[in-house]
């Protein structure tokens, strides 16, 4: 392989989505595996440094993730010209790869809609960005909530996608 | 009825059967 070739710029892309895709997948886990769970044991005159100072941060870099994770998985397709076996999920192609990627893509495309779609509208206004009252904030929370729990099931199939996709096929 | 996705282990588990679903799906369609 040349440097700099065209399978080059794929295996940047590659690695670029990868790179994204932690940044992503890991503030979601973090949120469901490590804050969610541990603020009900956090003393009430402290939440506020996690709700005003690392949710705000956290939020940044989970949802420019989840962008970048999307943006540079679709060039990535199209530069390895499945992008279009993949949407129509391998069917009639007689192909395992492209309908394991396929599933993937569509899992993942699921998870971004919720991330940019459900959960940061309604954390906005949990954190105050957008005017809501207590009551809108509560079930602001709870919608943003589920749907982040929705994530953390979706990404188990998903990642399992995108190891098969290159793993088995 | 409480709501599985309240349990953290309750949502991995339902990820779990998901990818068991999705590996059938795979398999089913290409």
């Amino acid at each position: 392989m040349e440097l700099v070739s065209y399978e080059w710029w794929a295996l940047c892309f590659r690695w670029l989505h990868i790179l994204s895709g932690i940044m992503w997948i890991g503030h979601l886990w973090y949120f469901n595996f490590t804050q969610t769970p541990t603020m009900p044991k956090i003393p009430m005159e402290l939440r506020p440094a996690i709700s005003r100072f690392i949710l705000p941060e956290a939020l940044w870099w989970f949802r420019w993730g989840a962008m970048a994770t999307i943006v540079t998985g679709l060039i990535l397709a199209w530069m390895n010209g499945y992008l279009g076996n993949a949407i129509k999920l391998g069917i009639g192609d007689g192909n395992a790869k492209f309908t394991t990627i396929g599933f993937g893509m569509w899992l993942g495309t699921i998870m971004w809609f919720n991330v940019w779609f459900i959960i940061w509208p309604n954390q906005k206004k949990v954190l105050g960005l957008t005017p809501a009252n207590d009551d809108a904030k509560k079930v602001a929370a709870r919608t943003a909530g589920l749907t982040s729990r929705i994530n953390t099931l979706l990404s188990i199939p998903m990642l399992y996608c995108m190891a098969g996709a290159s793993h088995f096929y | 009825m409480k709501n599985p996705l309240d349990s953290l282990g309750q949502t991995v588990g339902l990820g779990v059967i998901l990818t068991v679903v999705v590996v059938l799906l795979i398999h089913v369609i290409a």
